[in-house]
């Protein structure tokens, strides 16, 4: 049997929307057994989606579908290479409309599209759920969404069923890659150190570039070339699990031990117990191995039992974040920007909780209770920019805080410039833990 | 006799990637060279890191070691001011972390 070939497309929702027609192209030119994955949902993304879905039920999927599956579908599908994805994000049945859309648009036969469900515990119901695992201290928050991870094996049902487009909603990113290996291979749902090592090949995979030069450049210590043109990554996964992780061909980038290493490792906590839905990856003794030109493989992962819970994450209503922005030039700049900080102190501090940065001397290191900031020497920066945050339950606050910054304009320090103001809703978020068997998940054709 | 020694950055012989979930950062720290993974082992410690972080004020940080590829994981608790979601952070994940661990000074043998 020829090895599976899974490339990735895009690695988060925002990611570049030319990068999967190359990885397309290879997988076409290899030949063999192939699938594509675009990773797209963030645990924020998917809240925000969730709202949008609630303000208008046709929303809620990946609006970036358009844009990412328009120029690859009919290749695809032409070439028997399915696309799996989450963007269904908070709608799965919304992005496969659209999709039929699109096919149609292009003068493509109906494809054949699976979502994924189960995940969506905002309802009642899911909320009820919920409500019992969650820690005590959240109880009584305003609940505004909940998504339970959901692993590989719905989505390897539907591709096995002849799915061409598998969408889901939140399931575990590596699964996105599990699901087609799964297909392929036909592994036992315990064969755990397959099932680790095609995870891990997943892992690799769902940030996109970060596995192929993206994230890594550092001019003079870590150089890639073509990083404006990096290739997205593609793996090729072994009947053991194991894979090659290599990249689009003719494309900028890199793949090398570094990379595959740093992206290995990436959101990792305890390397002996990388917990997803369908196993526990166990990468203590797993080798990383360049084996060619941007090949490098990855072996050795092994695999445990599954969790007998899912994750879940919960979202909260969590109020108003507005922030705002003025900067400071030539001489003295420093001191004029430290004086409009303490001038919005003695106007805002008694509202809200304020965070200050002075971008260009102190910033994103620093934590926001402004331990780092207050312990920074007073210095002659010429060239810095004020920023202050807050947030608060009551969103006519946070335009306050706004306020006050645009009014620096006039009756700030001297030279203030470039006063931007923002404010957004902000949700607030926990995890919790809930038996599988209260939360199953399950899949469906759509027409 | 101590052999003589010099101090650097670990940001000359080592290389990282800070990631997040929740209140959590987790930080990896590979080495560029083998023969440099052991004075990481020693001289990177659990408590060094802390201290390295006290602004942050972790609850707790532990460290895995993964010697097969010469690279350790950091995994700091309660530095993201409530994490993604909730901090008042323009860099929200704490991306940045990784390089403020590369500041890191540490002892190698003088050439």
């Amino acid at each position: 049997m020829k090895e599976l070939a899974v490339g990735a497309g895009a690695g988060f929702s925002g990611d570049r929307v030319d990068a999967a027609a190359p990885v397309v192209k290879t997988l076409i030119e290899r030949g063999g057994p192939a699938a594509i994955i675009f990773e797209m949902l963030a645990e924020r993304t998917l809240a925000f989606a969730q709202l949008e879905r609630r303000r208008d039920p046709s929303k809620g999927y990946e609006p970036a579908i358009e844009l990412q599956v328009r120029p690859i579908l009919a290749d695809c599908i032409a070439h028997g290479i399915p696309i799996v994805s989450n963007f269904g994000a908070a709608n799965p049945r919304g992005a496969a409309a659209r999709l039929q859309a699109i096919a149609k648009d292009l003068g493509l036969p109906a494809p054949k599209i699976a979502v994924v469900e189960g995940d969506d515990l905002s309802d009642a119901k899911g909320a009820g759920i919920v409500a019992k695992y969650i820690a005590p201290e959240f109880a009584g928050r305003p609940f505004a969404s909940a998504n339970v991870y959901q692993g590989a094996l719905e989505i390897a049902e539907a591709l096995r069923k002849g799915a061409q487009v598998v969408v889901t909603g939140r399931v575990a990113d590596p699964s996105l890659v599990l699901g087609p290996a799964l297909a392929h291979y036909g592994w036992s749902m315990t064969d755990w150190d397959a099932l680790a090592g095609a995870t891990m090949a997943g892992h690799l995979l769902e940030c996109g570039a970060q596995v192929t030069g993206g994230y890594f450049a550092d001019p003079g210590m870590k150089d890639v070339p073509g990083l404006a043109n990096a290739g997205y990554p593609i793996a090729e996964i072994a009947r053991d699990g194991s894979c090659i992780v290599g990249k689009a061909a003719n494309t900028g980038g890199l793949v090398d031990a570094r990379t595959v290493k740093e992206q290995l490792l990436y959101e990792l906590h305890d390397p002996a117990a990388y917990l997803t839905p369908d196993v526990v990856a166990d990468i203590s003794d797993a080798e990383v191995t360049v084996v060619g030109k941007d090949r490098v493989r990855l072996s050795g992962v092994r695999g445990h039992a599954r969790p007998a819970t899912l994750k879940a994450n919960v979202f909260f209503e969590g109020g108003w974040f507005g922030e705002g922005e003025i900067s400071y030039a030539g001489r003295n700049a420093e001191a004029r920007a430290r004086l409009a900080m303490e001038v919005l102190r003695e106007r805002l501090a008694p509202h809200l909780a304020l965070r200050f940065d002075l971008i260009g001397v102190a910033s994103v290191l620093g934590d926001d209770d402004g331990r780092m900031f207050a312990a920074t020497p007073v210095g002659h920066a010429t060239d810095v920019r004020l920023r202050v945050a807050g947030t608060h339950a009551d969103e006519a606050v946070v335009e306050r805080l706004m306020g006050e910054v645009t009014a620096l304009w006039t009756a700030g320090p001297a030279g203030g410039g470039g006063v931007r103001t923002a404010k957004r809703k902000r949700l607030s978020t926990t995890s919790c833990y809930i038996p599988r068997e209260l939360v199953p998940a399950r899949f469906a054709f759509v027409e | 006799m101590t052999a003589p020694s010099k101090i650097i950055p670990l940001y000359e012989i080592a290389h990282g990637r800070t990631g997040d979930k929740g209140d959590r950062s987790s930080i990896s720290l590979i080495a560029y060279r083998p023969e440099h993974f052991a004075i990481l082992v020693e001289q990177v410690t659990e408590e060094r890191v802390a201290a390295h972080f006290a602004y942050r004020r972790p609850a707790k940080v532990t460290r895995y070691v993964l010697p097969r590829i010469h690279a350790m994981n950091f995994v700091l608790d309660g530095v993201l001011d409530g994490g993604v979601n909730d901090a008042l952070n323009l860099d929200m994940h704490g991306k940045a972390l990784a390089f403020h661990l590369l500041e890191l000074q540490i002892a190698v043998p003088a050439p």
